[in-house]
């Protein structure tokens, strides 16, 4: 193994530049070691964004030799070339500084394309019971591990295309809602999600599915998506 | 444009697809019949004359092309030049005359 890596990292805005640094290797390091080393070590002005380093958070996604990755769950070995990363923040998104990106807009596609759950129960209800094998709990247990940590809106080239675009995790959190037995507001859902901003937009290029650090196919929840806006176009009910 | 029309372009657009995938083999596989037989010009053109048959298939094929390819231009040019709006689909509507006046066109020269 050799003694150092030589690591290109995005410093500054939007305008930035790279800077290079000089880190020393470990068996098992990974890239939020290396991201972590550079400012514990390096250079205490570096802005990341990480909270548990284990895969389960979601918040140090970063773009990784040009490939959107949890840099937690990534290993230098598997991605390293002639000893060097280049590490920049997630594509798609406003950065703030460093390897820090603005996630509002993300967020509030989540909000348009209304992945909020409207129940039609009350707290006074029973619990609703949803047989873990009926169709519609099979097709949400397929979309709803996502947590929501950016890779495939930063992998998506129709969201860098179309501003607009909903995007594959919030439309992936639509289809969720869509089959899920005890939503209410679901026509409102469709016309939310129809459209140029919406699932019509995606050209099924199947970014998203590649990098999802879930194996989660938002490609698969749009095409639904599409299915059931078509349905309810031609009932009339759109 | 309302997301009801852009649902509708889209639904047009695959239903225009599902069309072009039989007229294309089918053209295509005539092409390559007239060429194999040694056809000539005028014989082609005795066999399409008149012929209400080939005339109806061309027309459903132009109107497929017409109706298909302004509908995912749209998508190429909002996308890779930024255009979009009333101009764009303005522009679209004149594109889409124009194949449909080229296309019948040449099938009503084969025909007549």
């Amino acid at each position: 193994m050799a003694s150092n890596l030589r690591v290109s990292v995005w410093r500054g805005g939007s305008a930035g530049a790279f800077q290079t640094f000089e880190v020393p290797r470990h068996p098992s390091q990974t890239v939020l070691d290396v991201v972590t080393h550079i400012q514990r070590a390096l250079d205490p002005t570096l802005a990341y964004r990480f909270a548990c380093r284990v895969g389960m958070c979601g918040s140090c996604a970063m773009t990784v030799n040009g490939v959107p990755r949890w840099t937690c769950r990534t290993h230098v070995d598997k991605v390293a070339r002639d000893h060097t990363l280049e590490i920049s923040p997630l594509r798609n998104l406003p950065v703030i500084r460093d390897l820090v990106t603005d996630m509002r807009e993300f967020f509030d596609k989540w909000a348009k394309a209304k992945g909020e759950f409207r129940g039609t129960a009350t707290k006074k209800d029973d619990f609703a019971k949803v047989e873990p094998r009926s169709a519609g709990r099979v097709l949400v247990d397929k979309g709803i591990e996502c947590i929501g940590c950016g890779v495939c809106y930063a992998a998506c080239d129709v969201v860098s295309w179309n501003p607009r675009y909903l995007g594959p995790a919030a439309l992936n959190r639509a289809w969720t809602l869509v089959n899920d037995a005890r939503e209410k507001e679901n026509a409102q859902r469709l016309r939310a999600v129809a459209g140029d901003a919406g699932c019509h937009a995606c050209h099924s290029h199947v970014s998203c599915t590649e990098r999802c650090p879930k194996h989660i196919s938002p490609t698969a929840a749009i095409a639904g998506l599409k299915r059931e806006v078509a349905k309810a176009a031609l009932q009339g009910d759109l | 444009m309302s997301f009801r029309t852009e649902t509708a372009l889209w639904l047009a657009q695959r239903a225009s697809a599902a069309v072009l995938a039989v007229c294309v083999v089918v053209h295509l596989a005539t092409i390559v019949y007239a060429v194999q037989g040694g056809l000539s010009g005028s014989e082609i053109l005795a066999r399409t004359r008149g012929n209400a048959a080939w005339f109806a298939f061309y027309s459903l094929f132009v109107l497929a092309v017409t109706v298909h390819a302004p509908i995912g231009l749209r998508a190429v040019l909002g996308e890779w030049l930024g255009w979009r709006g009333r101009s764009r689909d303005l522009a679209l509507l004149l594109f889409a005359a124009l194949l449909a006046w080229a296309g019948m066109r040449a099938a009503l020269g084969v025909f007549s």
